[in-house]
């Protein structure tokens, strides 16, 4: 056998085997059951070959005492009638001495014949030896009884098969002694008693004790079948309960019927359910209240807020009527108030991911024509810093599944950033698709980042360089909305850093929302970079799937 | 800029907020009148009868939103609304009651004045111009839309969306084409608002607004004027 052919015969063994098998490891009463067939069939087994042995010799110990008494008898009877009968010359022919004597002892089998008799010559071979058997063969006779008899020269018995005249068969027990006839020397008498009516008795009791066994063990099988199903329906209820409650049916519970094991087990278990739906329904209304707050707390900021604003706007328009001092003044409440802003919005942005409040509002939309805009709205800035920012993307249409306002947040962020620590050099953007995600790349040429540096870029408030936070503009939150947009599309936001060689900031969206996805279609380490600069790289991450992502 | 270019009612229980408001219209020439509970609201504008409502969503008394749905269930008079929350559901049903546009907290003047400015825009007449749609008649200068004869009563707003998408029958208008001709911006804005409207421009129109004949959507892109 090849070792194709081997595997494959293995293969198929393996499928013929594998429901059972399975069935086997899932189900307790099957377990059970079986478990309990092999064992009563053993139990079953053992008393019944221990009772039909003592049926057996029971029944072959009386037969075989009444039989030797028999023989007894018989010889006694027979060796007297011989002896009455040797009268010197006056002896009958020795034929005709046996005849009788058999006949005399035939007698006593009466009719349906209780026994049969051979009466054999003993050897050495003797002139006239007249031979007699009633019914049966002579061959009747095992030998080993015969070489008994004649060595011990007292009765002697063995079991043994009956061969009668007409051919048949029956098992017997044979008895023989020896007994002299006169006028001839050392004869045997061998009595043979069919043991038809006790094999006849052993085999009804057999195959009763066979049938009741059966019965047992089936009925025993069932009753198994029966107790599991009592203590596993209920498990197998708890188990279905337990799916339901875990699939957020909070209100399910078990029913609770008597006070038994199995009513503790529901007992406990609807108190366990109570308690986690308790604990499920406060952290619900935890969240809620904590949303509600973020809620207020944007409204009651925002409303006079905004009259702060519009009064700034104002003046900041009418600059030019005032005294410099006043005017300078006007714009840096202008400049402040905008920065004031975006942290506002961008710490309510971040309470609201913090309180799971966040709901993704998934359309299909193509990524380049995002990339496009993103970069269109960058442009100024570009400008102002000298900044090149190309754009490659493939002719084919790069269709997600996506917020587009929140993508379109991300890709912003990603392109202000590329450029503003690009430090004038070339910023590329890249769009690639394939195998059921989507990648956009962001690449600048500045300063890079240190090793250590990928991971921590997108905590909260962090800056590369604390010198330069007042220069640059932007919250410090940027990367951390971005990342927490990323997430809820269950998609991966990753950086890649290396000193001086500049920074590569991908991200990465599965087709569908919340697809599954292996990898990028584009390398997170860009091939342009140094051949020996160390590189730090975030491990990709995959967002736990969260409850009210809309479609 | 042309004197009395239109009475703006601003709903807003803020007065800070109110007054500072008036004080940006009235330097761009509209006249503003003001109201500052929820309650009141709906006495203030069929008294004033505004050109258009700046309507704050969170109001003491009644809630904005209820007073967007009285003032759009009697009038079709733009209300541009007034939110701090930016909240999807809290917009969609801010739009979903009847509001045109809005505005969030924090705004700069400029932005809110261009908001309003667009809204009271449309209803420059252009001469004559008669238009279809499905088994619908348009008269642009009348202003109205009749099914066999009879008329069925929009909102300015859903009557620009409408004929922006008849007069091109054969283009296919995407979300952001339809902001930029019939919301007036010039930036992308949010989409949410076209979707809402063509909803409830749709309910007023279809036969059957589940299954749209006049305004199709057209997947992944947007929506065109469906066949006469």
């Amino acid at each position: 056998m090849t070792a194709a052919t081997l595997s494959a015969w293995w293969q198929r063994v393996a499928t013929t085997l594998g429901r059972p098998l399975r069935w086997w490891r899932r189900s307790v009463s099957l377990r059970v059951v079986a478990t309990t067939m092999v064992f009563s069939v053993l139990v079953v087994g053992l008393i019944g070959v221990l009772l039909l042995q003592r049926i057996n010799s029971g029944l072959l110990d009386a037969k075989t005492r009444s039989s030797i008494v028999e023989a007894t008898a018989g010889v006694t009877e027979a060796q007297r009638l011989l002896d009455a009968a040797d009268t010197g010359p006056n002896t009958p022919a020795v034929g005709t001495l046996v005849d009788s004597v058999i006949g005399v002892l035939a007698q006593r089998a009466g009719s349906p014949g209780l026994f049969d008799l051979v009466l054999l010559a003993s050897p050495p071979k003797r002139g006239d030896t007249p031979e007699r058997t009633t019914n049966a063969s002579e061959s009747s006779v095992p030998a080993e009884l015969r070489a008994a008899v004649q060595k011990d020269q007292r009765q002697s018995w063995t079991y043994t098969e009956i061969r009668y005249a007409d051919g048949t068969t029956a098992p017997g027990l044979a008895v023989g002694a020896p007994i002299t006839v006169p006028g001839t020397g050392p004869y045997e008498l061998y009595y043979l008693f069919p043991l038809t009516q006790e094999q006849a008795t052993l085999d009804l009791v057999q195959r009763t004790v066979l049938f009741v066994g059966l019965l047992l063990v089936l009925m025993l099988a069932g009753i198994a079948y029966v107790v599991t199903r009592q203590v596993v329906s209920p498990v197998r209820l708890a188990a279905r309960t337990a799916e339901k409650f875990s699939a957020g049916q909070l209100t399910e519970r078990m029913r609770v019927r008597g006070e038994d094991d199995l009513a503790k087990l529901a007992t406990s278990f609807n108190g366990m359910a109570s308690n986690l739906q308790t604990q499920i329904t406060r952290l619900e209304q935890l969240s809620r209240v904590q949303q509600r707050f973020v809620s207020d707390v944007s409204h009651e900021l925002r409303t006079p807020l905004t009259t702060v604003r519009m009064a700034a706007d104002l003046l900041y328009e009418s600059r030019e009527e005032f005294d410099p001092a006043t005017a300078r003044s006007a714009e840096l409440l202008q400049n402040q108030l905008d920065r004031f802003e975006s942290l506002l919005a961008d710490l309510l942005e971040i309470s609201r991911f913090d309180a799971g409040a966040a709901v993704l509002d998934a359309d299909p939309v193509d990524l380049r024509v995002l990339v496009e805009r993103a970069v269109e709205a960058a442009a100024p800035l570009a400008e102002r810093k000298g900044t090149l920012v190309r754009v490659i993307t493939p002719d084919t249409l790069c269709l997600v599944e996506a917020d587009a306002r929140r993508v379109d947040r991300v890709l912003r962020n990603l392109v202000v950033n590329a450029i503003e620590h690009g430090e004038g050099r070339p910023v590329d953007v890249t769009v690639a698709a394939a195998e059921g995600a989507v990648a956009v790349c962001v690449r600048d040429h500045g300063v890079g980042l240190k090793p250590g540096e990928s991971s921590l870029v997108f905590n909260r408030f962090w800056r590369a360089d604390p010198a330069r936070a007042r220069t640059t503009g932007g919250t410090g939150l940027g990367l951390s909305i971005a990342l927490e947009d990323v997430r809820l599309h269950g998609g991966w936001l990753q950086a890649w850093g290396a000193p001086g060689d500049g920074a590569n900031f991908r991200l990465t969206l599965p087709e569908k929302a919340y697809g599954p996805m292996t990898h990028s279609p584009l390398p997170l380490e860009p091939e342009d970079a140094g051949p020996r600069v160390q590189s730090t790289t975030t491990q990709p991450y995959r967002a736990p799937r969260r409850d009210g992502v809309s479609r | 800029m042309s004197d009395a270019k239109g009475r703006v009612l601003v709903v807003d229980d803020d007065l800070a907020l109110a007054e500072m408001l008036g004080i940006v219209l009235r330097a761009e020439g509209f006249e503003p009148l003001f109201c500052s509970d929820g309650a009141k609201a709906l006495t203030a504008f069929r008294e004033s009868k505004p050109d258009l409502v700046l309507l704050d969503l969170m109001l003491p008394g009644r809630d904005g939103i209820d007073v967007c749905r009285s003032i759009r269930a009697e009038s079709g008079v733009p209300i541009v609304m007034l939110t701090a929350k930016t909240d999807t559901v809290d917009i969609v049903l801010g739009l979903e009651s009847g509001a045109d546009d809005y505005v969030v907290k924090p705004f700069k003047p400029k932005e809110l004045v261009a908001r309003v400015r667009t809204r009271l825009r449309s209803t420059a007449p252009v001469g004559q111009e008669n238009l279809t749609i499905g088994d619908l008649a348009i008269d642009v200068a009348g202003h109205s839309v009749k099914r066999d004869g009879v008329a069925i009563s929009l909102t300015p707003l859903e009557f620009d969306l409408l004929a922006a998408l008849a007069r091109k029958p054969w283009q296919v208008f995407t979300r952001e084409i339809l902001l930029q001709e019939v919301w007036g911006y010039r930036h992308a804005a949010d989409t949410r608002l076209v979707n809402v409207h063509v909803q409830r421009l749709r309910s007023k129109i279809e036969h059957d607004p589940e299954l749209p004949q006049i305004v199709v959507t057209v997947r992944g892109v947007g929506y065109k004027a469906g066949p006469s």
